[in-house]
């Protein structure tokens, strides 16, 4: 299990993601905690929904696709191929302050402890870092040390 | 002029600890060199053909004396004495060391400037009318507005790493001096029948590889909703611009691809969302940014008499740079006065740290301290008495910097170009002299009249030499430095791309190809044409036929 930073705490990733294969009917996601790309949510929305799973963002895709899940999900995390990619950043901005979702909003990826101020303040409350990051600088940054 | 509050103080303070920490860091290895190099960008910091250079931002081309006296300091301290300023009115330092730069940061921020926006994939410094605010032909003084699109900008982390880099120009007057069809966003000022103030918006403008002139998205946007607007097409830009290629990236592209009722609808429909919204503008933020801009008062104090106009009589030398270098100020009895940067010898747009003092010393005596960076490269004082330019010619030419050559052939706009650029095709500056010094004679540039020579060292177009009535840029062919020229190229209110004349010249023909388009524009100008509109008149065709009709070329 690897560490995230979530609301400012060092915390256990609990989640498990993206699965390999769609989940078939067999598998009734149970347990919850599952991340599934966009395209599986819609596909298997109903299901998803009640297991409590969440949904993996990628840069070209539209937030406003979740807008009638957002009540119920815990989770969305916004996918950075390249942290010089900044459609995340929209991504982020237009689900906390248009659409009003209040659950976790995680940046995962390409996520660099430089970036980490700029992503807090668009929205983001959670974080993955890429693996090579320290994490108790990114603390630091998260705190608000320039 | 805008005077930094907490927030901003804060803000460039930050800035300069987070990129002494970012440098320590990549020195000592823990940061790799591709996470550094966005960061160092939007810090201003390249790394050039022989050193690093540093970018410094100039927002809308307003300095203080204090301000370019720092910059003067720095580039004595850091750097080999002088600095160049640019077409985007910034000032860059070519010696500088890599890790001095977070110290030079920290002086800046002493005198409220800083290097952030400069570069990078980013929202860059915000452009004007050299003139703005003393202008006589102005709407409206179009600073306050800058400052606020600046202070919007610099705090807007949604737009930091965009597709590819971002310029926004503003201009106030009935002319337009600010280049805006060339930039991603141009915002006109504009006052609708019924009174209310906005701006004219245009989008997708600009030079370098893929030249386009800006299309109208908006006719009138009132002021109040300048930064939700601005926003919607960030946004819009951000979000479905192309990444997959650097030179399809700019927002003209999207605005190609989506054609312009297609990226207009995008940008409407995101703005439906956050029209009249918080981020819409109040009366009172303008007034206050409109008070740091107006002189106490509302008017400068009135000039005293003196010997102005004898001078004038007396001295042809004085006169002639009156004619060039002073234009009309709003205000009867001031002046706006242009110093050159352009002196023969000097490349286009250095100045020398003595240079620099000097100038915001005679800022100080005679320019209510106020100092602008025009996009031809040169330095304006916006508020001079009329009587006092006898002595300030006087004290201009001991710098070195009274060439009564604003608006004519010698003051060409030119880019670093090879000797310092590492994206060069050609060097730039040593043509650039070599034109000065073949047309050196001052009676013939004005006889020849205004005439705007650009030229740039790559396709990059740093030189804007699209724009130019004459343009010259740098190509390769086969390793060799190469020179394409262009005519019919000009900015302002009838905005038109330059066309190419035919194949390219040595750097040592360059000299003689201007001699001959000159020597048709001689030839068939009517009275009082200036050579663009000669150009627009007859075509190309005589000018081609002149430059290539005959087997003189050595
Ligand atoms: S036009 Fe090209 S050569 Fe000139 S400064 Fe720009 S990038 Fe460098």
């Amino acid at each position: 299990m690897g560490m995230i930073i979530c609301r400012g705490q060092l915390v256990e990733d609990l989640w498990q993601w993206p699965p390999a294969e769609p989940p078939s009917a067999a598998d009734p996601l149970a347990g919850g905690r599952v991340l599934l790309t966009l395209s599986q949510w819609l596909q298997h929305r109903d299901r998803a929904r009640g297991a409590g799973c969440g949904v993996w963002l990628a840069p070209e895709e539209d937030p406003a696709m979740l807008l009638p899940d957002l009540p119920e999900l815990s989770l969305i995390a916004i996918h950075f191929p390249v942290f010089t990619d900044g459609r995340g950043y929209s991504q982020a901005r237009l689900l906390r302050e248009r659409h009003g979702y209040g659950g976790e909003l995680r940046a995962v990826g390409d996520v660099l402890q430089d970036q980490l101020p700029l992503m807090l303040r668009c929205g983001f409350d959670a974080f993955c870092l890429r693996t090579d990051q320290s994490l108790a600088e990114a603390l630091r940054r998260i705190a608000g040390e320039p | 002029m805008y005077r930094y509050n907490q927030t901003d103080q804060r803000l460039v303070d930050e800035r300069v600890i987070q990129f002494r920490d970012q440098m320590t860091r990549f020195l000592d290895g823990r940061l790799g060199e591709d996470e550094f190099r966005p960061l160092r960008l939007q810090n201003g910091l390249y790394i050039q053909r022989h050193a690093p250079m540093l970018r410094v931002a100039i927002p809308y081309g307003t300095l203080s004396s204090p301000q370019l006296r720092a910059l003067a300091d720095i580039a004595r301290r850091y750097d080999r004495g002088y600095g160049h300023f640019t077409t985007r009115s910034n000032l860059q330092y070519n010696w500088i060391r890599l890790e001095d730069t977070p110290e030079i940061l920290a002086e800046l921020a002493r005198v409220q400037m800083h290097a952030i926006q400069t570069s990078g994939n980013c929202i860059r410094n915000i452009t004007t009318d050299a003139f703005a605010g003393v202008a006589a032909d102005e709407i409206l003084d179009p600073r306050p507005y800058c400052e606020i699109v600046r202070q919007w900008s610099i705090q807007a982390p949604e737009f930091l790493f965009l597709p590819r880099k971002f310029k926004i120009a503003i201009s106030g007057g009935e002319e337009d001096r600010a280049a805006v069809r060339f930039h991603d966003i141009g915002a006109r000022a504009k006052v609708a029948e019924d009174g209310r103030i906005g701006f004219e918006i245009f989008v997708g403008g600009g030079l370098g590889r893929t030249p386009m002139v800006g299309q109208l998205l908006r006719d009138f946007l009132p002021r109040e909703d300048l930064l939700t607007y601005f926003e919607a097409i960030l946004r819009v830009y951000n979000r479905y611009g192309r990444r997959d290629n650097k030179y399809k990236a700019r927002i003209k592209i999207l605005v190609k691809d989506l054609g312009l009722a297609g990226f207009l609808k995008e940008v409407e429909d995101e703005w439906a969302w956050t029209r009249g919204g918080p981020a819409t503008l109040s009366g009172d933020r303008f007034q206050e940014m409109e008070a740091f801009f107006s002189p106490p008062g509302g008017a400068l104090p009135a000039c005293a008499e003196g010997t102005f106009r004898k001078a004038l009589e007396d001295s042809r030398p004085f006169s002639r740079w009156v004619a060039r270098n002073v234009v009309a100020h709003r205000q009867p009895g001031r002046t706006i006065v242009t110093l050159s940067l352009k002196k023969t010898g000097m490349p286009p747009g250095d100045a020398t740290a003595d240079q620099m003092e000097g100038v915001a010393a005679l800022a100080e005596r005679y320019s209510s301290g106020e100092i602008r960076v025009s996009h031809e490269q040169n330095l304006v004082l916006p508020q001079v008495c009329e009587e006092d330019l006898p002595a300030l010619w006087e004290a201009a030419r001991a710098l070195g910097l009274a060439t009564p050559n604003i608006g004519l052939l010698s003051d060409l706009v030119c880019c670093p170009g090879g000797d310092f650029c590492s994206l060069a095709n050609a060097r730039s500056i040593p043509v650039a002299e070599a034109i000065q010094r073949r047309f050196e004679d001052l009676d013939y540039q004005f006889d020849l009249g205004p005439l705007e020579l650009n030229m740039s060292g790559c396709v990059n177009a740093c030189g804007h030499h699209h724009i130019g009535h004459i343009g010259i840029l740098g190509v390769d062919k086969n390793n060799e430095e190469w020179y394409q020229v262009t005519i019919g190229g000009r900015e302002g209110n009838r905005a038109a791309l330059g066309k190419v004349i035919g194949p390219s010249f040595a750097a040592g023909q360059i000299p003689e190809v201007i001699g001959r388009l000159l020597e048709v524009y001689v030839a068939s100008r009517r009275e009082e044409e200036i050579f663009i509109d000669t150009v627009e008149r007859i075509g190309l065709a005589p000018f081609k036929a002149r430059v290539y009709g005959e087997a003189a070329w050595a």
